[in-house]
């Protein structure tokens, strides 16, 4: 047992040596590993980043609400099946949050019809167009992710009267009112006036694609009546008692919305209930998918590197086969000699990771400095994993050549000049 | 080189027990579409406390005899046998312990490591048994002493000169307490004073009782020996003592 040991601190000691000794050479050598862990660990922080910003995404459509919609989120080739069907209309909601309420222990909380279309929004010299306008009752409340940073939401009695109010998503709020507070003031959609009751806290953007801050929120009656509920893709959102019971939740509302609809049984559904549950099941294997790759193509590089350390290795063993037989002679096994090669390289790729991921570190604080947008989330794990990788790739990379070391025959090592 | 003029008051120490037992072997190289017979069926016993020389011309198997007795190489056919071991049968990390334990090399060429002092040189022995580092440093220097350099312990092999270099080397094939030591021209690469002065070195372990076996061309080397193993083509030629 003692005996490893010494031969181990001794492999280490040697290692060290002869990484001094040969500064250069082993800085150059490392140099390939540091390049190669940097681009492996730097994609870990994008895959990292890209998978955390999803998260978030996924979030803001609310993990205990479903989506009751024409259409389902992501459709394919097979669109002709969804596009005769009915639209979702303001009736249908009502329905449904009749049905809800009189199910005894349902699962469902509430029903909230939403209807929505693009539009620019004015006020006074301001404007900002692509903003998402919809229409909703004042139960929306309780379904929207996002906190007020001033205000509130519109109640029933003002969506009954068809009052012209309305809550400002952050961004249009910003654009429309820079250094002020809109409350009270008033906007115009369309020429039509909306006094400002609510602003929304800042959300960020769905993966990238659209931003929740770009809304406005406004009575479904007043919606109704300047911009109608036939066009568009108007959807319920349900809300659900217990988000860790979603797939009976669905079931129900599945069968709930069968019966709003009329229909029998073996029609296929005229509608579709999206959760973000789906959608993320939809959109992992391409996630996965474009990790996968990523890592490959960065992998190629620190197979580069590993071949330096290979290559400098064999250069070792060679340069100092007249010293591996001396060390046979004096009683040196395979095992001790394959050990020392093995910790000489496995030691230039450790220093070398340290030295990349320790990069990785600047650079990932110099992105989120810069573009504080970019994905990239530097992580513990991350500091594991390149340690490990580090210390595989020295081993697999110094096995062939430490193993030849080891093989040497001491005769002809020792006349080896 | 003048022969240095053996000791008048030398005199044969009893031999001890049987330490090498060699019968009958021969060793064969393959070079190319060539055979070479190194060695043709060499017999040979050697005893604890014996001083051997072993000589012969280049070609004459000397070379081939020393890997052997030095455990470095097996042979072809025929027995070996060290300490009651059956060396001839050994795979390589059997030979290496039974170097580590048993043999202490000397080389012509020092073989010293040389990033490392001398003291580091003398323990490596001592790592490959797994003596703990105490014990290493405390064996190592006692070693030096033994060879007069107790005041060059942390000296590198660059900064000792060649008959220094060579009593380090020494030290290092006597810290485990071998069983045999076993010098390669060990005269050959340093100037005749200094050289004189390692025979004499030799001269002393010899009278403390160690079995020393020493592989040279040169006679007046050999001559500091008591018996001489005289090889040529891959033979015995003669094995007797010195007179």
């Amino acid at each position: 047992m003692g005996r490893i040991l010494y031969e181990l601190t001794e492999s280490i000691r040697i290692a060290m040596a002869q990484i001094r000794a040969n500064k250069m050479r082993s800085a150059l050598t490392a140099l390939g590993v540091v390049i190669g862990i940097v681009a492996v660990t730097l994609m870990g922080t994008a895959i990292r980043g890209i998978d955390i910003g999803f998260n978030k995404s996924l979030a803001m459509l609310g993990s205990d609400v479903l989506h009751v919609e024409k259409w389902p989120w992501i459709t394919g080739e097979d669109w002709w099946k969804y596009v005769n069907r009915p639209i979702i209309t303001p009736d249908n909601a009502a329905t449904l949050a009749r049905i809800i309420d009189a199910t005894p222990n349902s699962e469902l909380e509430m029903a909230v019809y939403v209807s929505g279309r693009g539009s620019s929004v004015k006020a006074g010299s301001l404007s900002i167009s692509g903003v998402y306008i919809f229409g909703t009752t004042g139960a929306y409340g309780r379904v929207l992710t996002a906190d007020f940073s001033d205000g509130r939401m519109f109640n029933d009695a003002e969506n009954d009267s068809a009052k012209q109010v309305c809550v400002l998503g952050f961004d249009v709020a910003q654009a429309l009112f820079p250094g002020r507070s809109p409350m009270g003031s008033t906007v115009a959609v369309q020429g039509q006036p909306f006094t400002v009751i609510g602003v929304l806290a800042k959300q960020g953007s769905f993966l990238g694609l659209f931003s929740f801050d770009s809304q406005m929120i406004m009575p479904l009656s007043a919606y109704r009546k300047y911009f109608g509920v036939r066009y568009g893709n108007p959807e319920i959102q349900v809300k659900v008692r217990d988000k860790t019971r979603m797939a009976q939740a669905t079931d129900e509302l599945i069968g709930d919305m069968r019966r709003v609809r009329g229909q029998v049984p073996g029609e296929p559904d005229n509608f579709t209930v999206n959760t973000s549950d789906a959608f993320k099941e939809k959109l992992d294997p391409i996630k996965k998918g474009i990790a996968l790759a990523g890592l490959f193509v960065t992998g190629l590089s620190l197979f580069v590197g590993a071949i330096g350390i290979m290559n400098i290795t064999f250069v070792s063993v060679r340069e100092r086969t007249k010293e591996i037989g001396t060390r046979k002679a004096l009683g040196a096994r395979r095992r001790t000699i394959l050990l020392q090669f093995l910790i000489e390289a496995v030691s230039i790729c450790v220093v070398g990771g340290t030295i990349g991921l320790a990069l990785t570190y600047v650079l990932c604080i110099g992105v989120k400095a810069a573009m504080p947008a970019f994905p990239l989330e530097f992580s513990v794990n991350l500091i594991v994993v390149s340690m490990v990788v580090s210390v595989v790739t020295g081993v697999l990379s110094g096995f062939i050549p430490a193993m030849g070391a080891s093989r040497l025959d001491p005769v002809v090592a020792l006349r080896y000049e | 080189m003048t022969p240095a003029a053996p000791a008048e008051t030398r005199q044969v120490r009893p031999v001890g027990p049987l330490v090498i037992a060699i019968e009958n072997v021969t060793k064969l190289y393959q070079m190319g579409e060539e055979t070479i017979h190194a060695l043709r069926g060499v017999t040979l016993s050697i005893h604890r406390n014996e001083y051997l020389a072993i000589m012969g011309p280049s070609g004459s198997g000397k070379s081939t005899l020393m890997n052997m007795l030095g455990c470095l190489d097996t042979p072809t056919s025929g027995r070996y046998e060290f300490n009651g071991h059956d060396v001839a049968a050994m795979v390589d990390d059997e030979l290496a312990e039974i170097r580590n334990r048993e043999i202490g090399f000397v080389f012509q060429t020092f073989n010293l490591l040389p990033r490392s002092d001398a003291l580091r040189n003398v323990e490596l022995p001592l790592i490959y048994a797994g003596i703990s580092p105490h014990e290493r440093r405390d064996r190592a220097r006692e070693a030096l002493e033994s060879v007069g350099l107790g005041n060059r312990i942390h000296h590198k092999p660059n900064e000792l000169s060649g008959g220094q270099r060579q009593r380090v080397a020494i030290a290092r094939a006597l810290v485990n307490r071998p069983s045999i030591v076993l010098a390669d021209e060990p005269t050959g690469n340093l100037d005749s004073k200094t050289g004189i002065e390692i025979l004499a070195l030799f001269d002393d372990l010899y009278e403390l009782g160690n079995t020393l076996i020493v592989v040279t061309h040169e006679e007046s080397v050999a001559r500091h020996a008591r018996r001489i193993i005289r090889l040529h083509d891959g033979l015995i030629d003669s094995d007797g003592p010195v007179l």
